[in-house]
């Protein structure tokens, strides 16, 4: 697909905002925003580049030295700790001639970087350190321009209860004015540890779906789907479990899948919020996720950390999905993340990570690992279906006759007047949400603001 | 015995080498070829069922309390249970995945998924742990699954465990050991 739907009369710097406006109605979306390679490379440049984008969790680098390499918006950046225990993100890339410093997923530098091609080193924090012949650069000015000031560190980085994340561009929002009150979803993650300390563990499981970021991230605020997309496994479910009594204690499994057969009743009266910037939390009031089997131990614990009245506000509130768009999406209860990296238009990598909460009991992990087996992996009966449709999706979008996907589910005019708004469950409000927060965060970019 | 215990057994199992270097070649006690057919024979019926779509057939190939794991980090995850898998399945699971691919509204499978097996010949190791009725069978393959004109293909190791229970030899453990489990992978729908 070349070029997208609204001829750039005035030429792309200038007519930006008038081609990202058609694009995005009031309650409808163009199809270009999924399929137009040419503003992907836009996105990629103006939106993700703006935007406040998850990295990774402090405990993936406990030690001094200790690195993940991650790509965001196509840049390749390392996160390291640093010897004083601080989180510094670089870029991965040797001054010199660009080789990345690291080329593993994660490991340990020890000290220093060093270059594996002409042994340029750094320190941890990426200022430079030496490299052979330095005679050699006397009298030049290697010293004085890009390729002197050692590997280059992000600015813009915040560590918020151990979750990181980053903005590229110095353009766009301060990390507090981004999220807002999203940020009570990751709070309540944390505060689910009577020690108040989560941590990565068990591994991640990794898909690659050949469809565009924006259908998925849709999908996790949407409500109306499961009864139709998730009907086979259902009622898979429904035959193996249909002849037990009603009060027959569940395998961990069936208490995970059973759920997804909820009604359209049940998932309206659930409630959403949309924030401010793309944000939500669907599930307000209550979710799939909170018939989950009572853990006496963990509780006790919980109400010794934290006192009966605040541990019964903490547990009691199991959302079905929080959205910190455009990169993460968090479940409370299981403890479950999910990260979307878009690859290309047409390919977006989701991964879902486990998060060990210190001070519970090991089957809160299990329940954990076993949700994002069931429903996350590439192996998962419940995803098959909710794949399969997102790259039909993809295939279908290039009808003729219709460019629009619609939005239009509960539409209300006053929703444009923005802030954080309350709505039922079913409304597509919290999709229109997101794409609102696109558009003025592609404007935004475009315009250098 | 439990799977898990099974799976620590399989996993000591791994470090047997004999003097030259052979795999597998190390033995409690011999086994007849006959039994060493036989073994292989369900190893190779267990993928041709598979491979035909006859799913409940294959299912009936596990014992009761079998188990289909493939685990996320390949040859060198030690349990199920510490680190994620990509699938670790008892007959609950697996008969849920059966009767799901039966669905008419399994989108995913409109059109359907085929596979190929590709087995290399199996090497029986000794795992039997004294139990002369417990044999572990590794057998490199190659997968592919296909659908709608796209193909996976998957390679690794399987490690069957099998038991013989009542005359009859059944899978107490499939474990597929991938060679690339830790890659991003598209959705596998049927069994690997």
């Amino acid at each position: 697909m070349t070029g997208f739907a609204v001829p750039a009369a005035h030429g792309v710097a200038g007519a930006t905002r008038f081609a990202i406006d058609a694009l995005v109605e009031d309650d409808r979306v163009h199809r270009d925003l999924y399929l137009s390679e040419e503003l992907f490379a836009l996105e990629q440049q103006h939106f993700f580049a703006t935007t406040w984008s998850y990295l990774g969790h402090t405990s993936q680098v406990p030690s001094s030295g200790d690195y993940l390499t991650v790509e965001i918006a196509g840049r390749p950046l390392v996160m390291v700790r640093q010897p004083d225990g601080a989180i510094r993100v670089l870029f991965n890339r040797c001054a010199h001639k660009g080789t990345r410093l690291v080329s593993e997923a994660s490991g340990n530098v020890g000290r220093h970087f060093r270059c594996p091609y002409h042994a340029w080193t750094y320190r941890l924090d990426g200022a430079p350190m030496g490299m052979p012949l330095k005679a050699g650069y006397d009298g030049t000015q290697l010293a004085t321009c890009e390729s002197g000031r050692g590997m280059i560190a992000l600015r813009h980085v915040a560590v918020y209860r151990d979750f990181v994340f980053v903005k590229l561009a110095d353009a766009g929002p301060s990390f507090d004015d981004y999220f807002g009150d999203v940020l009570r979803a990751i709070d309540n993650m944390v505060d689910r540890s009577p020690e108040g300390r989560l941590a990565i563990d068990g591994g991640v499981l990794r898909n690659v779906i050949r469809c565009n970021w924006k259908i998925y991230l849709e999908n996790i605020n949407d409500t109306v789907h499961p009864m139709s997309t998730h009907q086979s496994a259902v009622d898979a479910a429904h035959g193996l479990w249909k002849d037990q009594p009603a009060d027959a204690p569940k395998p961990m499994a069936m208490e995970q899948i059973l759920p997804f057969g909820a009604g359209y009743d049940f998932f309206d009266r659930m409630g959403g919020r949309a924030y401010p910037n793309g944000h939500s939390v669907l599930g307000i009031h209550f979710s799939i996720h909170s018939g989950y089997a009572q853990l006496p131990d963990y509780e006790a614990a919980m109400r010794a950390a934290h006192g009966a009245e605040r541990a019964a506000e903490i547990l009691q509130r199991s959302p079905q999905n929080a959205v910190l768009y455009p990169s993460l999406a968090v479940k409370g209860s299981p403890q479950s993340i999910r990260v979307i990296r878009p690859l290309a238009a047409d390919r977006t990598l989701v991964e879902a990570w486990s998060l060990r909460v210190a001070g519970a009991p090991d089957v809160l992990f299990e329940r954990t690992q076993t949700y994002n087996r069931l429903v996350f992996s590439p192996m998962s009966v419940v995803a098959h279906d909710d794949v399969h449709l997102f790259e039909s999706i993809q295939r279908g979008l290039r009808a003729d006759g219709n460019p629009w996907v619609s939005l239009h589910r509960d539409f209300d005019r006053s929703e444009l007047e923005g802030g954080t708004l309350e709505t039922n469950g079913t409304s597509e409000l919290l999709m229109r949400n997101q794409y609102r927060a696109w558009a003025k965060a592609m404007r935004d970019g475009m315009e250098g603001r | 015995m439990s799977p898990a215990a099974g799976t620590s057994t399989v996993q000591t199992a791994t470090t047997t080498r004999a003097p030259s270097g052979e795999v597998g070649s190390t033995r409690a006690a011999p086994v007849d070829a006959a039994l060493e057919r036989t073994l292989a024979d369900v190893v190779a019926t267990e993928a041709a069922l598979l491979d035909a779509g006859r799913f409940g057939d294959w299912l009936a190939l596990f014992t009761d309390d079998g188990r289909y794991w493939v685990p996320l980090q390949g040859a060198a995850q030690v349990d199920p249970i510490g680190h994620n898998s990509l699938a670790y399945e008892d007959r609950m699971l697996l008969t849920l995945r059966v009767e799901r691919l039966k669905n008419p509204r399994a989108h995913s499978q409109q059109p359907r998924s085929r596979c190929q097996h590709v087995l290399q010949r199996s090497m029986r190791v000794d795992a039997s742990d004294g139990d002369d009725r417990a044999h572990e069978l590794r057998t490199p393959f190659l997968y592919v699954e296909s659908r709608d004109g796209e193909q996976v293909l998957l390679t690794g190791l399987y490690r069957h465990w099998l038991v013989n229970v009542e005359g009859a030899w059944k899978i107490r453990l499939k474990r597929v050991d991938l060679l690339d489990a830790d890659r991003p992978l598209p959705a596998i729908q049927l069994f690997i």
